[in-house]
């Protein structure tokens, strides 16, 4: 008799029926041919005449289609894991379903992979969006692509003089000439952010404010949101004080957005200024990371201060900003600027300046520079280490896939009979495959919002982190294009690196030998486990990179934070007086000056007070050069003038010599005390005490050295020791009308501002005097590599849990898969030792493979810190060896428990489950 | 042959008992002296789509000493039909044989 089974099998094979109806269809159609061909062989026909006949009947295309449109849609229900029913979307929606539901079935692990992937995640995107906000944004003003500055490009020699502001591009001089001779740009304005003081009482409360040209507003497309902006008309020479426009912040945090400021005026350095309206709230002001309080017009900074750099020659204050000409790129308005250049600085050359300082200057050249993006030392300063940062996060987010994708491995096992089950019922590979993309894709997404979530709460505070007494930060995050799609792009990459392998692992169960084994998996297989092995030994080397990083720039902080800095910073208070509004004559200020220090140093409670130009590292200096005599010539000094008693207060160690006095009077041969790098580098060994020297090219100025104090930072902790020359406020007058004093008190700092408050009130109230502590100041300039050690020091540790949790992770899994085996040694006489040192092995293998890679790769990255490292080299060995010791010590304990649990297998149980 | 006249065949077969599905080919072969025959192809579809539209219903029946079978009986719906598509054939049946009898007459 003849199988009709398989002819009718293979007949409907395109139908591609749900396997039960298969079944059935077959069984009836294979006994109806059956009955058929009895039937008909009782006839005349032969056998072969019957066959040929029913296989005829078979095989008639009628039946396939007839089928199609009965059998087939007949299905009421689409079990999962089939390919076929439904639109793509509805296909979608059914397998978003049931990821939802498999996630809500284990509600713990789906947890912990929404978690990790949030921190990973999150992380990454809080950096991202800083990085984005200082760097990849452009600036909100209508048109930013056409926007571009004037400066000085491609001059080694760029510039002597006093530098104001951030940028200091143009002195006022070539500013002017600029404006008259530049043809690439359809407008051009200047701009100077400075800091006024807008109080009247006697501490000061500074604004940002912004001097502007006339046309800066129209050159930026800016709008007023309440009366009118600053115009052209405002600004002319000679207007004084006339008309202030208010940031729109300012005008709400100051003024409650009360549309009568019309009406008010705002004091700025003791000037009223009417205010004429506010701007758009849009704008936060052209430096990115900085925002504006005021605006007022350029010429108004010749009122404001009788020796400001309006009217010096030398002092670089003015930046550019300007639109292109149409038509004109920047080449082409570079070129138009490099030649009208030498006409331009021949005609403002200061005459101070003599020989080689002139013939610096007029070779000078200008050229135009885009400025989309805007302005910001906060780019300068954080894009390097917010750029190393987010490298550092996203390998934080690489050793989390790589715990995921453990997980899912693991899991995946736990779950082969129902993959097998539903191969069996006629699901497809690549169906299971997307069924199970489908889920890591759901935990991705969720894991993804929770860590924008989480941004939202980290990025705030990092940019708060980064503000300091003086320097407010601000910046605007938004969620724009770049942060979605950056997010979107982690939670992709997160599926495919978690999900996907697991995934492709899955669904390649053979199904009899999966549904056959009863309950225990049978993932034990090798290559499922060399898989996991691999991504443990990745996941260590990796934190080793993240490790031996954050150690490092923890280490190089804390360098700098032991840096020997020459004075002691501890209980120093600063206080700046401006005595400006009291319009001293210059005869009477030395005096002032000096009636001043003494009362603030009778102050109860301060042990010493002095004056200084300014505090070391705080970022202001002054530049000169001198010649020895005999020796070398035009050699770079620092320089600074201090009053007597300075070195006293600020616990330096006076070498030789003596300290000012005040019988060192100005018709006297100037007086100077030098570090010891000075000596070192001018005089050798000789004695230096009455040595001369002289400012550069300059023979009527000698300095006549009277003491040798130790060397001490000046401009950064980072720097080298370098020649510095102290002179005395007691032989010239320093800053106009202000004094920096150095107080050291051991009392609180509280009491201690409000009792030097009162007393500056009864000396004069007109004066305005700001507070802060040395201490502080040098903390806040060591920012960056306290955010670096923060955060990479946070990574790393993450990182490190990360690693152990999956080092623990497959160490568990190797001992349940093997506890037969453990079982049978033991059976044969090994002891627990044996056995916890055989699974301690199998984790010391694993660990030193990871740390032999880690170790290489940390080597290579870590050139890239090499800038940012301070006291130590980026292949520095002890922290190599620190990084080692760590993650050996935390791998012996993360493999520990599990060890132990081999060890404790009773032989017995473990062979009776065989 | 009129559309839904094999319905019409099919549906009456069952009408009182259950039959599987060769039993039914057989007996529409048979009863037609060989006029009316079905193959595997034409059949089954036709089978299956009246089982789908609820009017028939098939159940495995094992019988002592017998392959189990897949029997077709009438359901309630299927009932309804057969009655209206009756009326209707009768109707159609009428017709034909006044207009072919006023001819012979």
């Amino acid at each position: 008799m003849r199988s009709w089974r398989d002819e009718i099998r293979s007949a409907i094979a395109v139908l591609n029926l749900e396997a039960t109806r298969e079944a059935e269809v077959l069984e009836e159609l294979s006994q109806h041919l059956q009955d058929r061909r009895e039937a008909m062989l009782a006839s005349e026909l032969t056998a072969q005449q019957v066959d040929e006949a029913l296989m005829q009947e078979l095989h008639d295309p009628a039946l396939i289609a007839g089928l199609k449109a009965t059998v087939h849609s007949e299905l009421p229900f689409l079990p999962v894991g089939s390919d076929s029913g439904g639109q793509l979307l509805g296909r979608i929606w059914m397998d978003l379903r049931y990821a939802g539901r498999v996630s809500i079935q284990n509600p713990g692990f789906s947890l912990v992979v929404i978690l990790s992937l949030a921190l990973g995640i999150g992380a990454n995107t809080a950096i991202f969006q800083l990085l984005n906000a200082v760097r990849l944004r452009v600036l909100p003003v209508s048109k930013p692509e056409g926007l571009a500055s004037v400066r000085i490009v491609d001059s080694p020699h760029c510039c002597t003089g006093d530098f104001y502001s951030d940028h200091p591009d143009l002195t006022a001089d070539i500013w002017n000439q600029v404006r008259q001779q530049q043809q690439g740009f359809s407008k051009i304005a200047a701009w100077y952010p400075t800091r006024l003081n807008s109080s009247r009482g006697i501490e000061s409360k500074p604004v940002s404010t912004l001097m502007v040209s006339g046309n800066f507003f129209d050159v930026l497309g800016v709008q007023p949101s309440l009366g009118r902006l600053i115009s052209p008309a405002d600004d002319y020479r000679g207007c004084g004080a006339q008309g202030a426009v208010v940031s729109y912040g300012f005008w709400q945090r100051e003024f409650g957005g009360d549309p009568g400021i019309l009406e008010k005026k705002i004091t700025l350095d003791g000037h009223p200024f009417q205010i004429m309206g506010a701007t758009a709230p849009d704008f936060a002001g052209i430096e990115v990371g900085r925002t504006f309080d005021v605006a007022i017009p350029l010429c108004a900074e010749e009122a404001i201060s009788a020796k400001g750099p309006s009217r010096d020659p030398v002092a670089w204050w003015i930046t550019t900003i300007g639109r292109l000409r149409p038509g004109w790129t920047l080449e082409r308005a570079s070129a138009q600027l490099a030649g009208v250049s030498p006409g331009i600085f021949a005609a403002t050359v200061p005459v101070q300046f003599d020989g080689p300082a002139r013939k610096d200057y007029l070779s000078f050249r200008l050229g135009a520079v885009p400025e989309a993006n805007g302005f910001s030392t906060l780019r300068t300063n954080y894009q390097e280490p917010l750029w190393l940062l987010l490298g550092l996060a996203g390998l934080v987010l690489l050793i989390a896939c790589a715990n995921l994708a453990n997980l899912m491995l693991a899991r995946a096992s736990a779950r082969e009979r129902e993959m097998a089950l539903r191969l069996t019922l006629g699901a497809s590979r690549p169906r299971l495959i997307r069924q199970l993309v489908t889920e890591s894709l759901l935990l991705a997404v969720l894991g993804a919002a929770a860590g924008v979530v989480l941004a939202q709460m980290l990025s705030p505070l990092l940019i708060t982190y980064l503000s300091t007494q003086l320097d407010q930060v601000f910046l605007e995050l938004t969620l724009d294009w770049h942060v979605v799609g950056f997010v979107t792009g982690l939670a992709v990459l997160a599926t495919v690196l978690f999900g996907l392998t697991p995934a492709f692992r899955a669904s390649r169960v053979a199904p009899g030998m999966a549904l056959k084994a009863s309950g225990r998996g049978v993932s034990a297989s090798g290559e499922s486990v060399l898989l996991r092995r691999v991504l443990v030994v990745s996941q260590v080397a990796l934190s080793m990179v993240l490790l031996v990083s954050a150690l490092l720039f923890v280490r190089t902080f804390q360098n700098l934070m032991r840096v020997d800095t020459g004075f002691q910073q501890g209980h120093i208070l600063i206080a700046n007086f401006d005595y400006s509004p009291l319009k001293l004559p210059e005869s009477s200020q030395m005096v002032f000056k000096r009636e001043l220090l003494t009362r603030i140093q009778a102050v109860p409670g301060v042990a010493s007070a002095a004056e200084t130009l300014f505090p070391p590292l705080s970022q202001a200096g002054w530049d000169g050069s001198v010649d020895i005599p005999d020796g070398p010539q035009r050699q770079d000094v620092r320089l600074s003038r201090i009053s007597p008693g300075y070195f006293k207060t600020m616990e330096m160690e006076l070498i030789s010599g003596r300290d000012f006095n005040y019988a060192d009077a100005p018709a006297a041969i100037h007086k100077a005390v030098v570090n010891r790098a000075f000596v070192l580098k001018f005089f050798g060994k000789t004695n230096p005490l009455g040595r001369m020297f002289y400012d550069s090219g300059k023979r009527d100025m000698p300095y006549q050295v009277i003491g040798v104090v130790n060397d001490t930072k000046y401009y950064s902790l980072r720097e080298d020791p370098a020649p510095i020359v102290f002179v005395s406020f007691t032989q010239a007058n320093g800053p106009q009308e202000r004094s920096t004093l150095m107080i050291r008190s051991n009392e609180s700092l509280p009491p201690l501002m409000s009792s030097i408050k009162s007393t500056a009130s009864q000396i004069n109230p007109g004066m305005v005097l700001d507070f802060s502590a040395l201490k502080t100041q040098i903390l806040d300039g060591l920012l960056r590599e306290r955010l670096l050690a923060m955060l990479s020091g946070f990574f790393g540790v993450l990182a490190t849990v990360l690693a152990m949790v999956g080092l623990y992770g497959v160490i568990s899994c190797l001992v349940v898969k093997r506890a037969n085996e453990i079982g049978l040694r033991m059976a044969l006489g090994a002891n627990r030792l044996d056995i916890l040192a055989m699974v301690l092995r199998e984790a010391a293998t694993l660990l030193g493979a990871g740390l032999a890679i880690g170790a290489v790769l940390a080597l290579s990255v870590g050139n890239i810190a090499a800038s940012m490292l301070y006291g130590l080299k980026p292949r520095d060995p002890l922290t190599l060896a620190a990084a080692v010791t760590a993650m050996a010590a935390i791998a012996l304990a993360a493999s520990l428990l599990p060890a132990q649990r081999a060890a404790s297998v009773d032989p017995m149980t473990a062979l009776r489950e065989e | 042959m009129k559309r839904g006249s094999t319905e019409l065949l099919i549906l009456s077969l069952i009408e009182y008992r259950a039959r599987h599905g060769y039993e039914i080919s057989k007996l529409i072969e048979d009863r037609s002296g060989g006029v009316l025959t079905f193959n595997v192809a034409s059949f089954y579809p036709l089978l299956y789509r009246l089982e789908q539209r609820g009017l028939i219903s098939g159940r495995w029946v094992e019988k002592a000493g017998q392959r189990r079978r897949r029997y077709y009986k009438l359901t309630a719906s299927g009932k309804k039909m057969l009655k209206a598509q009756r009326s209707t054939w009768r109707d159609f049946v009428d017709a034909i044989q006044r207009i072919t009898a006023a001819e012979h007459a």
